[in-house]
């Protein structure tokens, strides 16, 4: 029997998109933990164990002051070492929607540059997902496109995908992002930090480049404003009624974004 | 200490901008805005500490910045703050987020207060006051200032008169009575007073204020139902379409009257337990509980429930509709040992945006935007997807909109039923109790009026959907605990508060309670409001002893708060109120529950004039066709569907828009309830309001009860649901029923419902009404909304994968049919039903659309516009716009079976040019999309 890397997947009062990204980590062949950010603030030790790491989708702390504030502002200041230290070992770690929020203001994201080491404590944030253009919540699918250069463990496997199959749904009222200064953008595309973008006349949500997700620079850590584990069926595709049986047959590309930061690992199987 | 943060250049002020387009649609020409968010933070902390706060918690150094108050030159100010006792859950957070943060506890003393600022350029101190009131701000929970405010502490309620209070009612008149109902805000009738002062009279004794009240509660129509469960007298017209023989308690007098004992017993339940009995053997609890109950698969039972929240959102939209949202998914929390909420739906309706607005009204358009923002962020944060609805349109909706909020939950089989037991204590669980929503059952049993807004601000309530979703992860845990459910009963805290709840949940055993012990928001309120607070969020458990550290354990993991309130059974079956070591209420729960008189209400009801309306026939088809798809009612709501996140969870496999652009019209919703199994739940609605209006030429509410059925049931089953597995909930909303006209409407609706439901087999599982939605203008005049009735289904889907959804597919050698009943009875409808079912079932269906508003053309339009790159050519048909029920279009591959009750017209086949071509007329599909998906902007 091999064994399942563990997932441990944080939520807190206001998570709400936990269920499905447990789902899709049983799917993809880990064996998901959820775990409250209080009893992980009591023990840090837990994270040792972890062999990914997730921050899911919700409205953490009702997103009261802005969104991701409050846990973002708990992470920094509790958790920030314990975070560092696992993706200095090679954990992968996931923020999806609010999750990603709170990446990018707890100082995971974008991360030190390309061959520098994480800084002692936080670094201040450079990306920040403010509200949507449009300032209104909104649900709907998009079609995305992925570099297939960049080192993001997270999207491998899915570039090749059809333009019709290649769609995430977003749901979210922050979702703009926006970059400090012009330099870190170039730094970005030049490292190949933004693994996704909104295919063209798409972008919901008026985002610098039309930037879907940023990874850091070793491609461990992710963020997202789409949900992916929302897409881990064919049924769960906005059109899939219409959809040719071929192209339902095997895996969704939400589902092998799972599997491939899983596989990434080399454990098991 | 006062902290005002701007959005930075980079990241731009878009709330701002949206306010300067929206105050040029009121004709208020601003040349710029912005806006600032403003903390008021009251506390010992030196200026160096809140220095931190500011930077670690209040600023984002990428979106924000720290602002002084200077703010733009040559603007003027206006701020919104919330009003002294409104809840401010923002600002809870952030008093929490201090304290985690500095590490402080809770004897630091803290507080906070949260406002908006905007900066207005190019308008006067006076147009900038208008502006906020018009689209900032809603005075009865907000106040709006003109220049930068802050307060010079923060208020504090004086303590609370707790002494107990009598009120002298054995020698009142009838007149006296009926000023005390009035001017109590009792709203309890004449006959009812009476009763409880002959109560009095033999206890020999008078009335506490809280006994008056708690009776006020459980006894208003809210709570009780008074008027659907009494007994009522019709005498109906001679040649009726109802056929009167033979109704369950029903009685035929010799002067062809007839007397119906217990209208809801007699038709909507009725027809659901001669159901059951009939072999119908999958409902589980019907009428009994906050939701019904229907099997879903071996392990699993599904529960729904429909509520309306009418008049709270009349005076505060927002906050109406939101705590409407979060009180139905409160109720499926608390049905059984709770259930899990899966899916949420609303239904609203509303004045035309151009319909004159009355003193004392909101404009419609602001009305639908507000209630949509309220579902929005309640249910968006609750992590409940919102799958289905609709919106209609009448004038008469102007002083009255309807609000009506559902929810649907997943639980156990063992999680069906629930029993509170001698010596189980009363547990209070989620939020504080506070002075809102004080008389909000009482309120929404009488009618509006002009100066409502201003009278009965305290019934407003301030939803908090995190704290409810605290709360709900704490009795998940607490049910699925390891050694077994810690609760042997729960019920929420929804009208009445604690007073229905308790009284409820010990109406059979007693309870004793201890008032003191509730957690309060604030000091200052006195005993019995905080027995009758409708405060939000609040859950009611019965709890054995042995339990109770269990349960503080994962209420403490949560973050949730638990009060003891008291103990479940009393040797006398009283309730028992208590205060600070007095006895402040004592009252058989016998009379609280069986006390009230039912007397016999006499009902009217006079045909209309039989004569239907003749749809438009004049003009070009195409121009009748965009009129119709941009008329509010058919246009789509994408607009409001796209601000619910209708896809959390991750359950949800047919959209309630459909098709490759996104933009089809879904007939219902299906979700899968448990995660991995293949089988579905579609869940859809019904309403045929105009079939029943008083105005319309051949209505008749019995009609349009059927109607409601039938399109409930054609909504379900053109996404693939099994019509002999559908469940239904109906809710009435009908102006005052003390009016015989009214009540008659009443009466033939339910009528309705019972042969609907037996006809279709579709067992009631619940329901709800609202009757006394009427609006009084300033001069007197009474606007009654046309009866409108709600039918709600839940209907299983064997397989998801043989869903199917609206839009046309591209498939060769296909074509379009109207499938429709060959005759005019009940039963042809339901075997079109069956038909359709089944065609869907063995695979023949590319796509199924039920043809209501608007008729024919307008279904198959929305079919092609759903799609990309298909249209239509269309055969010669008369019919194109005519609205009948029961009809539906298909898209089928081959040949579909004859079938004798079953009229198949074969419409049109499909092109790949992306244009109708119907009578001669070309219409191109793409501008049908353009002007069908714009029309309805909030």
């Amino acid at each position: 029997m091999s064994e399942r890397p563990l997932a441990i997947v944080l939520r807190t009062a206001g998570t709400n998109c936990d269920a499905e990204l447990c789902r899709a980590f049983e799917l993809a062949g880990a064996t998901p933990r959820l775990v409250h950010v209080d009893r992980l603030i009591a023990e840090p030790g837990v994270l040792d164990r972890a062999h990914i790491i997730a921050v899911p989708g919700g409205f953490s702390y009702g997103d009261d002051i802005a969104a991701g504030r409050v846990l973002a502002t708990r992470l920094r200041t509790t958790l920030y070492p314990a975070l560092r230290d696992a993706v200095s070992r090679g954990v992968p770690i996931i923020g999806v929607c609010n999750g990603f929020q709170v990446l990018v203001q707890s100082g995971l994201l974008p991360g030190p540059t390309s061959g520098e080491t994480w800084p002692e404590s936080p670094a201040p944030a450079s990306i920040a997902l403010a509200a949507n253009k449009d300032p209104c919540f909104i649900d709907r699918w998009c079609r995305v496109t992925v570099d297939p250069s960049s080192p993001c463990v997270w999207t491998r496997g899915i570039a090749d995908a059809s333009p019709d199959t290649l769609m995430l749904p977003i749901a979210h009222g922050e979702g703009r992002v926006v970059v400090s200064d012009d330099a870190t953008l170039e730094e970005l595309r030049a490292n190949h930090q933004i693994p996704m973008r909104y295919a063209e006349g798409e972008n919901p949500n008026g985002s610098a480049d039309g930037i879907v997700g940023v990874c850091d620079a070793s491609g461990l850590v992710f963020g997202l404003m789409p949900h992916p584990e929302r897409y881990l069926a064919w049924s769960h595709h906005p059109f899939w009624t219409q959809l040719p049986a071929g192209v339902r047959a095997g895996e969704t590309p939400g589902l092998t974004m799972f599997r491939g930061a899983v596989e990434s690992l080399g454990i098991g199987a | 200490m006062r902290i005002d943060v701007r959005p930075t250049e980079r990241a731009g002020d878009p709330i701002a901008r949206a306010l300067v387009e929206n105050a040029r649609e009121l004709g208020w020409d601003l040349e710029t805005a912005a806006s600032a968010a403003v903390y008021l933070i009251e506390s010992d902390l030196d200026d160096e500490t809140i220095d931190r706060v500011t930077r670690e918690l209040l600023v984002d150094p990428v979106l924000e910045r720290l602002a002084d108050a200077a703010g733009l030159p040559g603007s003027q100010v206006v701020e919104i703050h919330p009003l002294p006792g409104v809840m401010d859950p923002p600002a809870l957070t952030i008093e929490r987020a201090i304290r985690d943060l500095l590490e402080l506890d809770d004897r630091v003393a803290i507080r906070v207060a949260t406002a908006r600022r905007y900066d207005l350029v190019g308008t006067s101190r006076d147009d900038a006051n208008a502006i906020a009131r018009r689209l900032l701000a809603n005075t009865v929970v907000q106040g709006v200032h003109v220049e930068p405010w802050a307060p010079t502490s923060f208020p504090s309620l004086p303590p609370a008169d707790q002494s107990l209070r009598h009120v002298e009612i054995g020698t009142l008149d009838d007149a006296g009575l009926e000023r005390l109902s009035r001017d109590g805000h009792l709203f309890l009738s004449l006959d009812e007073m009476r009763a409880i002062r002959s109560f009095y009279q033999e206890a020999g004794r008078e009335p506490t204020d809280i006994e008056l009240e708690t009776l006020a509660q459980t006894w208003s129509e809210h709570c009780v139902h008074k008027t659907l469960k009494s007994t009522i007298t019709i005498t109906p017209p001679a040649d009726d379409a109802i056929d009167w023989s033979d109704r369950p308690g029903h009685t035929r007098h010799a002067d062809g009257s007839i007397t119906i004992d217990n209208l809801l017993k007699s038709t909507v339940a009725a027809a659901t337990f001669e159901l059951i009995e009939e072999g119908v053997d999958w409902t589980r609890s019907v009428f009994v509980d906050n939701a019904g109950i229907i099997a879903f698969d071996d392990a699993h039972c599904v529960c729904v429930k429909v509520e309306t929240h009418n008049h709270p959102s009349a005076i505060e939209p927002y906050g109406g509709a939101a705590t409407g949202i979060g009180g139905c998914i409160r109720d499926i929390i608390g049905t059984g040992l709770g259930a899990k909420p899966i899916a949420s739906t609303d239904v609203f309706c509303v004045a035309p945006f151009d319909a004159d607005v009355p003193a004392g009204c909101l404009p419609p358009r602001r009305v639908l935007r507000e209630v949509v923002r309220g579902v929005r962020d309640y249910g968006n944060r609750m992590g409940i997807p919102t799958v289905n609805g609709a919106v209609f349109f009448d004038e008469r909706y102007i002083g009255n909109p309807l609000v009506y909020c559902g929810c649907v939950g997943v639980m156990p089989n063992d999680a069906t039923h629930g029993d509170a037991k001698p010596g189980d204590r009363i547990i209070a669980l989620g939020g504080r109790t506070g002075r809102d929503g004080i008389h909000g059952a009482t309120f929404s049993s009488a009618e509006l009026t002009d100066s409502h807004a201003d009278e009965f601000s305290h019934a407003v309530q301030i939803g908090n959907a995190i704290e409810e979703k605290r709360t709900l992860d704490a009795i998940l845990h607490a049910r699925d605990h390891g050694s077994g459910c810690l609760f042997s009963a729960i019920t929420d805290c929804g009208a009445g508060g604690f007073s229905s709840a308790v009284g409820e949940m010990g109406e059979a055993l007693g309870a004793e309670v201890y008032l003191d012990r509730a957690p309060l928001k604030y000091d200052g309120l006195r005993y019995d409001e905080v027995w009758i607070s409708e405060s939000q969020e609040r859950m009611v458990l019965a709890v054995p002893e042995a339990n109770l550290e269990a349960l503080r354990a994962i209420c403490d993991e949560e973050h949730v708060e638990m009060a003891d309130l008291g103990t479940f059974g009393t040797p006398e079956r009283e309730l028992v109120l208590h205060f600070d070591g007095t006895e402040v209420g004592r009252l058989p729960m016998a009379f609280l529950h069986d006390g009230i008189p039912m007397p016999t209400r006499h009902a009217t009801w006079t045909p209309a004039e039989a004569v239907r309306a003749e749809p438009d026939a004049k003009g070009l088809i195409k121009l009748r066709l965009f009129r119709l798809l941009t008329h509010p009612d058919i246009a789509s709501k994408r607009s409001i569907i796209r601000q619910y996140d209708h896809e959390v969870q991750g359950n949800t496999v047919v959209k309630p828009l459909v098709g490759r652009m996104g933009e089809g019209p879904g007939d219902a919703a299906v979700i899968q309830p448990v995660p991995g199994s293949s089988r579905g739940l579609a869940i859809g609605c019904g309403m045929a309001t105009r079939l029943g209006h008083p105005d319309e030429p051949g209505s008749d509410p019995y009609k349009m009860a059927l109607a409601a059925i039938d399109e409930c049931v054609r909504n379900l089953v053109c996404v693939g649901a099994d019509p002999s597995r559908i469940a239904i909930l109906d809710n009435f909303c009908w102006p005052s029923c003390a009016k015989p006209e009214n009540l008659g409407s009443l009466v033939r609706a339910a009528e309705g419902c019972y042969d609907g439901a037996k006809a279709y087999r579709t067992p009631f599982v619940s329901g709800k009404d609202s009757l006394n939605n009427q609006f009084r203008t300033e001069d007197g005049r009474t606007i009654e909304i046309p009866p409108t009735l709600l039918i709600t289904g839940i209907g299983i889907v064997e397989d998801v994968d043989r869903c199917v959804t609206m839009d046309a597919k591209p498939v060769k050698g296909s074509r379009f049919v109207l499938v429709e009943p060959s005759g005019d009875t009940l039963t042809d409808r339901v075997r079109t039903a069956r038909y359709v079912a089944d065609q869907i079932a063995d695979g023949r269906v590319l796509a199924a659309h039920d043809a209501s508003e608007g008729g024919v053309l307008v279904a198959l339009a929305e079919m092609l516009l759903a799609s990309a790159g298909i249209g239509a050519r269309c055969n010669s048909f008369e019919q194109w716009f005519d609205e009948r029920e029961a009809r539906y279009v298909l898209q089928v591959t081959s040949d579909t079976p004859e079938h004798a009750s079953v009229r198949i017209t074969t419409l049109a086949e499909p092109t790949t040019d992306e244009h109708m071509y119907v009578g001669g007329e070309s219409i191109d599909v793409r501008s049908l999309h353009q002007a069908f998906t714009t029309a309805l902007a909030l």
